[in-house]
């Protein structure tokens, strides 16, 4: 397992960025660089981490960052990927990093045709449940029950599964994580930059403006995430599910939180019922059937 | 060797020793990324083959490898252009030399495979040096210029060039290709520090964040000056070019039979060879008829033409493309350029058939229409059916 001891004190990404105070995303892309180090590549979308760079001529990391449009973060990662190889340059980590609008909505084509090509690199969605570089528009990622500005009422519809879409591809390593537990995190890049083909691997980035909650819970909020079960951390490799971190002690749902701790410290739940909270926690309680069924047929599987 | 104009341009490619092909099929562009997709797993060619998704992800990839150091193509036609239209303005304002043909189609509703210019015309704004071929040899040896025009220090922009549907694309011809040797001479190995974004660990940058207003006006001040170094660029390239090849090459245009023309057509693509034609025939009736053919829409060699054919009394544009409420493209843009009678021809569109004789009717049409009607400008749709 990844320690801290394995992080190194060398910073990549610079002082100075321009993310908002506790922004999952800027804490985690810090976590990110230090394990994938200096050899490597960076493709950006449209994103709020476009914004998190800063202004030009300014530069924000120590490794190259290539903006790109918002829907083209995996075939951006494709080009790199067949230039590195044709100009013969080994051992440089390849990395698309997008939002969960970038990745769930407009830019699933691409990470689709990029997925079924299987092209060598690593994929992180950082997932902030909603547009929140342009003010917190709905994605179809946001979860059921929360308040955007585009769903004023709370969004009717359930979250997209997207590591379930990317499972489908039959890729080689598909990863969930959440910024509140960086080691976990740390050691499935760690783990991504041994194997060849895309890897995917899918952050939940809480986001204080956005979640409306104040900047100094981030941590509180996503650990929240994973202790209620909302969010499960696991990998999938070869066709096996593994549970990573707390959500290996949650499959039961004795042993998980109340959901309720974890939408009371948000404001975007602010305008749930205790009925609405009520079907929230039976999606959550549905979702973890419906884990532990693939667990057990991971796990009987022949190999 | 007997190519079709796709294939000429497939040669073209390989030639130039093209690193990264990203494509996705469109009719009738398909045998050109066909024939690449073979070159390339015969082991004829060396490069890498990306079999993206869309034409979106062609660019993008084209871009991202550009920016890696590799020489870059895709090709794409009509609604793959239009796809693709927010990565052709990326590659152009970014400044990213990646070069594609556009097999040139009409756009749907209602759907049509035909030829027509508009869906290239559409993409002028986007910082692409652009031209139009004319024969599967210009395809070929436009191919190979392309890169050298992209990828010169005076000018690092993207270029696109146009075959129009079927009469160009599908239409085998003998092309006469260079050796290996004489193409590497003349187009040298792509040198990634000359380029201006360049993506390497080894020197870290960071390519395309936010930039304020500021700044962005001079950012888009150095394009527009690349645009008018490319002028020069372009003809000394052909000039270079004809050089190796043995055979006359068109930079901006081409100026034919104009010298003591008293009407001049202008027109573009692969029907100009008619339109030639049609001027022959006009000069043995005693017609003293001249044609300027549109190599270059990007730059837009206008200033250049008016030198050729601003005394000219008559002249007709024609245009295989339509900008609504505005007119033909091409003959609206050099209308500006020209004073006198201009008459600004509309033919062909969807792919409607264009012969010697339509082109010699339509200089005898603007003959007559300038009779005592000077500084008239006129729009003619050129055998508009009734509508039932």
């Amino acid at each position: 397992m990844f320690t801290l001891k394995d992080l190194t004190v060398e910073e990549y990404v610079l002082p100075g960025n321009a993310a908002c105070p506790g922004c999952a995303s800027a804490l985690s892309m810090r976590i990110a660089l230090k394990v994938l180090g200096p050899r490597t590549i960076v493709t950006i979308p449209a994103s709020c981490t476009s914004v998190m760079q800063g202004y030009y001529p300014k530069s924000p990391s120590r490794v190259p960052f290539l903006n790109t449009a918002f829907a083209s973060t995996a075939a951006s990662a494709s080009g790199i990927v067949a230039a590195l190889e044709i100009k013969g340059r080994h051992g440089i980590n390849v990395v698309g990093w997008a939002g969960d609008g970038g990745t769930a909505d407009i830019g699933i084509q691409g990470l689709s045709g990029a997925a079924e090509r299987n092209e060598n690199f690593i994929y992180i969605c950082y997932d902030n449940e909603a547009y929140m570089n342009t003010g917190t528009q709905r994605s179809s990622a946001t979860p059921r029950g929360a308040v955007t500005t585009t769903t004023v009422t709370g969004k009717a519809e359930r979250k997209k599964d997207v590591p379930a879409i990317m499972i489908a591809h039959n890729m080689p390593y598909v990863a969930t994580a959440c910024a509140a537990y960086p080691l976990d995190f740390a050691e499935k890049l760690r783990k991504a930059m041994t194997i060849k083909g895309l890897k995917y691997i899918h952050l939940l980035s809480p986001c204080p403006p956005g979640w409306r909650f104040p900047a100094e819970k981030t941590v509180e909020v996503g650990k929240l995430a994973v202790t209620t079960g909302a969010w499960i951390l696991y990998e999938w490799t070869d066709g096996k599910y593994t549970l990573t971190g707390p959500s290996r002690g949650l499959t039961e749902k004795s042993r998980r939180r109340p959901l309720k701790d974890y939408l009371i410290l948000q404001g975007r739940f602010g305008k749930l019922s205790e009925d609405d909270a009520k079907v929230l926690q039976e999606d959550v309680d549905l979702q973890w059937d419906k884990f532990n069924r693939r667990l057990r047929e991971s796990a009987e599987a022949p190999k | 060797m007997i190519l079709t104009g796709n294939h000429a341009v497939s040669y073209g490619v390989k030639a130039a020793r093209t690193e990264v092909v990203a494509a996705y099929p469109i009719t009738p562009q398909t045998q050109i990324i066909e024939k690449l997709a073979e070159l390339i797993a015969k082991g004829e060619m060396n490069a890498r083959y990306i079999r993206v998704e869309s034409e979106h992800s062609a660019m993008t990839a084209c871009i991202s490898a550009e920016a890696c150091g590799a020489r870059t193509f895709t090709a794409t036609s009509s609604h793959g252009l239009a796809y693709m239209s927010e990565m052709v303005f990326w590659a152009g304002l970014g400044r990213f030399p990646v070069t594609m043909a556009v097999v040139t189609r009409t756009l749907a509703p209602p759907w049509s495979i035909w030829n027509e210019h508009t869906d290239i015309l559409a993409q002028r704004d986007s910082g692409w040096v652009m031209m139009m071929c004319e024969s599967a040899q210009e395809a070929y040896d436009t191919a190979i210029q392309a890169f050298r025009i992209a990828e010169d220090e005076r000018v690092l922009q993207p270029v696109m060039y146009g075959l129009d549907a079927f009469s160009l694309s599908h239409t085998a011809e003998n092309v006469d290709l260079l050796d290996q040797e004489a193409v590497d001479g003349y187009l040298p190995r792509l040198d990634p520090s000359k380029l201006p974004v360049y993506i390497d660990p080894d020197r870290p940058i960071t390519f395309g964040n936010l930039l304020g207003p500021d700044r962005m006006m001079e950012f888009r001040h150095l394009i527009k000056e690349a645009f008018e170094r490319a002028r020069r660029v372009i003809d000394e390239t052909a000039a270079e070019y004809s050089k190796i090849a043995g055979r006359p090459q068109t930079g901006l245009f081409e100026n034919y039979r104009c010298s003591d023309a008293e009407v001049v057509v202008v027109a573009t693509g692969a029907s100009s060879g008619d339109v030639k034609e049609a001027v022959d025939s006009l000069r043995d009736k005693g017609v003293k008829a001249g044609m300027i053919r549109l190599k270059t829409i990007r730059p837009f060699p206008g200033e250049e033409i008016r030198e050729v054919i601003g005394g000219v009394k008559v002249i007709a544009t024609i245009d295989r493309d339509y900008s609504f409420g505005f007119g033909g493209i091409l003959g609206r843009e050099l209308s500006a350029y020209l004073k006198g009678n201009v008459f600004r021809y509309i033919a062909g569109l969807g792919g409607r058939d264009l012969t010697v004789e339509d082109f010699e009717d339509i200089i005898n049409d603007a003959l007559r229409r300038a009779e005592g009607r000077r500084g008239d400008v006129e729009e003619v749709w050129w055998g508009l059916k009734e509508v039932e």
